[in-house]
């Protein structure tokens, strides 16, 4: 039990520096909570458009769509709350060789490269997020049961562990690619086929985007759970948790194959 | 005033590119994935009208718009021009250029267009490909003088681009940190620029003023042509409105360049 409580320390550590760190920037801190729900109303702005055309898609209506965007907005927040500044970071780390002093720690490596800056100003956007599922909920009339909001909880943790996984194992890329920013633009990419009801996918890409990389799931379950309560959300949870699993679990052995590569560099 | 130096950047761009080009592929098989997202989503919209068309766009008119913007954007859209300006000024390593007989703006120019170059010649199979699986989709113009206004419009579309990216960038000299200003603008040149979804499908009073943005000449307004949806005399004007963004951007971009070398302190140069 001590590795536990000696990472809960450490974590501790890193949760202080970065939010210091944060506070002693405030008007960057202030600036990237702009940038963020610009681009969140510039979601909302897109679903007014296509709905000022059309009734209903696939049988989710104008708000259901909102909901599923804001349950979207709140995974996709909390996992850049954690994780996402330490993965973009990372193949750089492993570039210039300073992943070495990661590595000697007497700590778990993948935990020290995930986890080391926190970033508070998504704990706003997590927070706007949060009140869009709530006003469509409103709009929609629906009250979830203690029930529903304890599965969306599970739901939620999921989808930003199917993050996580997704994008270390992009970042991981880069023991083989030296130059590795495209991972960003590749987690961006392929999560943002989540925000859009899973029935339109078809074919092809539907199976591999539902089975193989299961990104269209992480913020559909969820957001199924709070607009439906009626219906029984069991295979969708399973799909999600089996989904969970294979991206931390493949994730992981791409990062430990990729350490047997690391041959630092430089020094 | 000789090109040759110019043109020296420009051969030095391509090879420096050309050793990334599995990072230009992996971005442009990660661009395609979106799009293929929304060209689902449209179908749904459009399975929901019964196929009836909204303010002139069936489902095959908004497959042949989203793919010449897809075209449009591996063309033209600088990939990491802005960063690297930025870190020219903040690490003081413009001031080599000061001292040599080249201007910044020229020789950034010519970075930008050799990997434009190498960027479309990488990128140019994956999305051939999406456009040969939706040929049935595609409408390309039947006239020789549409292409021509395309092509014009294309490259001053990518000169516009160019030029507004440099010119934010160079706020570097007043801003430790640009990428946040960097980010509030693209997402309103997203939106705007018709990137997303066509303009058409915004309200009249919308596009009108729209018109007169440079966000539109961006993108959308090379695929209105080619498509057909701009005609006649508002080609002209267009191509003309077009040219004076790009050329306020210029004397935009030299203003701000004069202004911040007078602020610029040479740090660790």
């Amino acid at each position: 039990m001590s590795a536990l409580r000696r990472h809960l320390a450490v974590y501790r550590m890193f949760l202080r520096n970065s939010v210091i760190r944060d506070m002693s920037f405030k008007a960057n801190f202030l600036l990237w909570f702009l940038t963020d729900s610009l681009w969140f109303v510039g979601q909302l702005l897109f679903v007014e458009v296509m709905f000022a055309h059309t009734e209903s898609i696939v049988g989710w209506g104008k708000w259901e769509v909102v909901l599923l965007i804001g349950a979207h907005q709140m995974i996709s927040q909390l996992f850049q709350m954690l994780f996402y500044v330490n993965l973009t970071a990372f193949p750089e780390l492993v570039r210039t060789g300073r992943l070495d002093l990661l590595l000697l720690l007497p700590v778990d490596a993948q935990f020290s490269v995930s986890v080391q800056r926190f970033s508070l100003d998504c704990v706003v956007n997590t927070l706007v997020g949060a009140v869009i599922v709530a006003f469509s909920l409103a709009k929609l009339g629906i009250l979830p049961g203690p029930m529903s909001w304890a599965l969306f909880s599970v739901a939620t943790i999921l989808g930003v562990a199917i993050h996580y996984g997704v994008m270390f194992l992009l970042a991981c890329l880069c023991f083989w690619i030296v130059r590795a920013q495209g991972i960003v633009f590749g987690y961006y990419s392929l999560v943002s086929l989540s925000r859009y009801p899973e029935a339109v996918y078809r074919g092809v890409f539907r199976f591999v985007f539902l089975w193989v990389l299961p990104v269209i799931l992480v913020a559909n379950v969820p957001a199924r759970i709070l607009a439906h309560p009626e219906e029984s959300h069991v295979a969708g949870l399973a799909q999600l948790a089996l989904a969970a699993l294979i991206a931390l679990a493949g994730s992981r052995l791409v990062w430990l194959a990729g350490l047997r590569r690391y041959g630092s560099a430089s020094s | 005033m000789s090109l040759a130096k110019y043109r020296t950047v420009l051969a030095l761009a391509v090879q420096n590119t050309l050793v990334y080009r599995w990072n230009f592929l992996f971005r442009c098989f990660f661009g395609l994935i979106p799009l293929a997202g929304s060209l689902y989503l449209w179908g749904a919209v459009f399975d929901a009208r019964g196929g009836a068309a909204a303010n002139g766009f069936d489902y095959s008119a908004m497959v042949n718009y989203l793919l010449c913007i897809l075209a449009l954007e591996n063309l033209t859209v600088p990939a990491e021009d802005e960063w690297q300006i930025a870190a020219d000024i903040r690490d003081g390593r413009i001031s080599s250029f000061l001292i040599r007989p080249i201007d910044y703006l020229g020789y950034r120019f010519a970075n930008y267009a050799g990997t434009r170059v190498v960027f479309t010649l990488v990128t140019m199979w994956p999305v051939a490909l999406m456009f040969w699986l939706l040929r049935a989709h595609l409408a390309p113009p039947p006239d020789a003088l549409t292409w021509l206004w395309t092509a014009i419009a294309t490259v001053q579309a990518g000169v516009l681009q160019f030029l507004i990216s440099y010119a934010l960038a160079l706020s570097a000299f007043w801003l430790l940190e640009i990428s946040t200003i960097v980010f509030i603008f693209y997402s309103f040149e997203y939106f705007l620029s018709g990137r997303l979804f066509p303009l058409e499908l915004m309200p009249p009073w919308f596009q009108e003023i729209a018109r007169w943005l440079p966000f539109t000449y961006e993108a959308w307004f090379p695929v209105a042509v080619w498509t057909g949806r701009v005609q006649g005399a508002a080609v002209a004007q267009g191509l003309v409105i077009q040219a004076a963004w790009v050329i306020v951007a210029f004397l935009g971009a030299r203003l701000m360049w004069s202004a911040g070398l007078r602020r610029y302190q040479a740090v660790g140069g």
